[in-house]
């Protein structure tokens, strides 16, 4: 993983060098600029990673990176990438195609921020390499509106409040869609059972309860 | 992570061809290997994708028994209407492990060869016999409140987290595997290893195997059975103890039992000792209390988890009589 990062800090670094990273382009995103004080920040510890890096592989006889070519589809769009073999399905969607709605939390699929629908069932896509995705149909947050209009998770969420930081929400949202799709959900005991691999730290649970039974009763 | 050559196979033949081969491992779900991989736990430098075998079926057996494909999703298992018809106790040990999205990518297969979740397992800079052989067992002196009191050594005291493995040990299970010989199966009780001089040997399983699929026997009584999981909280936690349970009780007296218990055994632990004791005697709470105690008598603790034995007794006799009211 340290190899990975390392590489890919060095592009990125070269992609940069000529912004001023304390200062953000006129028209920048909020993203881009917390990129490049992000990177910055990370160029004054490069130097100690590169040679530990080197150590590692050295050390444990690693056969080098190796990138596969990948086809799937993303929220009703074809995507094709080349990607190192070990890139996950969220780092793909994040990195790869830059749709950061999905988010990353604790990375090994236990606070479930990282869900997205996988030809239409919720998974953890931290816990799931991106290869293995060929000829899949991924929808994420990013592809559950149609046109202007919001999906009625997301207006029923907004209208109940189902939310306070909004990190877990993209997660919660499409878990909440793979739930109702399931359809194993009666009451609200089962619904917050079926909801437990989606933690939120704000502690919105009774308003993400009542905007799902909102969906559901509609 | 380590770099790995990655390969998608669409037969049973090339799959185990592809195993045998430069340390290779195989991904289903990829729930346990995938966070194992991510911590250099796991370190395959190849990853044999199987996903596109044909191995998703349910199948009812002639015998009564059924047949369940290795690639079969947990949900889909938990929710198939003969699973909850006829083996309640698999549906219930299912969907009470990990969380809905776990349960959609983990596989019948991977959920077999799943690792302990052992702390010192899992973090690389504590000692773990386990993960380097000969380095030492941090869990012994360390704290050890969540690991396993039955089945230890000196080497490994790591409990075997699975809850669908808790079931079938109870139903009696037979796995089937395919490799360059052939295919053969493997009895429930001798698939999982205790740890004894060796805890990096966790089954039977060659490197060059494949899991193919499960056949539970049939087994009428089982549609009066029951999973019961005590844990630290409501969902999404792994046991401290559990029990899987079925009886077949007739005008009082039991004439069937298959019990097995989780969260305190280093292999899903079947307990032929209890389930001796029950065989012809009367469904009550004082015959269930001397099952378990015959069922935990082995039982070795260590500093911290000494309260896992009282706590399997009472778990299990509160699930043979959950068992005994469905009567």
């Amino acid at each position: 993983m340290l190899q990975l990062n390392v590489s890919q800090l060095i592009n990125s670094i070269k992609v940069e060098e000529n912004n001023n990273p304390q200062k953000p382009k006129e028209g920048s995103t909020r993203r881009q600029f917390l990129g490049q004080i992000g990177l910055a920040g990370v160029g004054l510890q490069l130097a100690p990673l590169i040679s530990k890096a080197a150590g590692v592989a050295a050390l444990n006889n690693a056969l080098p990176a190796e990138s596969i070519t990948l086809n799937f589809t993303v929220n009703s769009t074809k995507k094709s990438l080349m990607l190192d073999t070990r890139v996950t399905l969220l780092d793909a969607l994040r990195e790869k195609l830059h749709m950061a709605g999905s988010k990353k939390g604790c990375d090994h699929g236990q606070c479930g921020a990282c869900t997205v629908l996988l030809d239409g069932r919720r998974i953890n896509s931290c816990l799931h390499l991106a290869v293995m995705c060929e000829g899949a149909e991924v929808t994420t947050i990013e592809g559950l509106a149609s046109g202007g209009e919001l999906h009625p998770m997301q207006a029923a969420f907004l209208k109940h409040d189902g939310f306070q930081c909004g990190y877990c929400t993209p997660g919660q949202i499409c878990s909440a869609v793979g739930l109702l799709n399931e359809g194993h959900a009666h009451t609200d005991d089962e619904i917050k059972e079926l909801m437990s691999g989606n933690i939120c730290r704000c502690g919105a649970y009774n308003n993400i309860l009542y905007a799902i039974k909102e969906v559901q009763n509609a | 992570m380590e770099p790995f050559r990655y390969i998608r196979v669409q037969d049973n033949q090339t799959a185990i061809r592809a195993a045998g081969i430069n340390e290779a491992k195989f991904i289903a779900g990829g729930t346990n290997m995938l966070d194992l991989m991510k911590l250099n736990i796991e370190t395959p430098k190849q990853v044999v994708d199987i996903n596109k075998l044909s191995l998703y079926k349910i199948e009812e057996l002639q015998n009564g028994g059924i047949r369940i494909g290795a690639l079969v999703k947990n949900s889909d298992l938990a929710y198939h209407p003969i699973i909850k018809k006829n083996y309640p106790v698999l549906s219930e040990a299912l969907l009470s492990g990990a969380s809905p999205q776990l349960r959609n990518m983990a596989t019948t297969g991977g959920n077999l060869m799943q690792r302990t979740r052992c702390p010192y397992f899992y973090s690389t800079d504590f000692a773990c016999n386990k993960r380097i052989p000969g380095s030492g067992c941090a869990a012994i002196t360390g704290y050890n409140r969540m690991n396993a009191v039955l089945g230890t050594s000196d080497k490994c005291i790591a409990t075997h987290p699975s809850d669908m493995c808790v079931a079938m040990a109870a139903l009696g299970a037979i796995i089937y595997v395919q490799g360059p010989k052939g295919i053969r199966a493997i009895p429930f009780v001798d698939f999982h290893l205790v740890p004894g001089e060796t805890p990096q040997i966790e089954h039977n399983l060659k490197p060059d195997e494949l899991i193919t699929h499960v056949e539970i026997p049939a087994l009428p009584f089982a549609v009066k059975s029951h999973y019961l999981k005590v844990r630290d909280r409501q969902s999404y936690e792994f046991a401290l103890t559990s029990a899987a349970v079925a009886l077949d009780i007739q005008n009082g007296i039991i004439k069937n039992a298959k019990i097995a218990l989780g969260g305190v055994g280093t292999k899903p632990w079947r307990s032929l000792e209890a389930e001796n004791a029950l065989i012809g005697s009367t469904a009550n709470q004082e015959n269930y209390r001397k099952a378990a105690e015959l069922a935990m008598a082995a039982a070795k603790p260590n500093t911290d988890n000494a309260y896992k034995i009282e706590l399997a007794k009472r778990t299990l006799v509160r699930a043979l009589k959950t068992v005994e009211e469905m009567s």
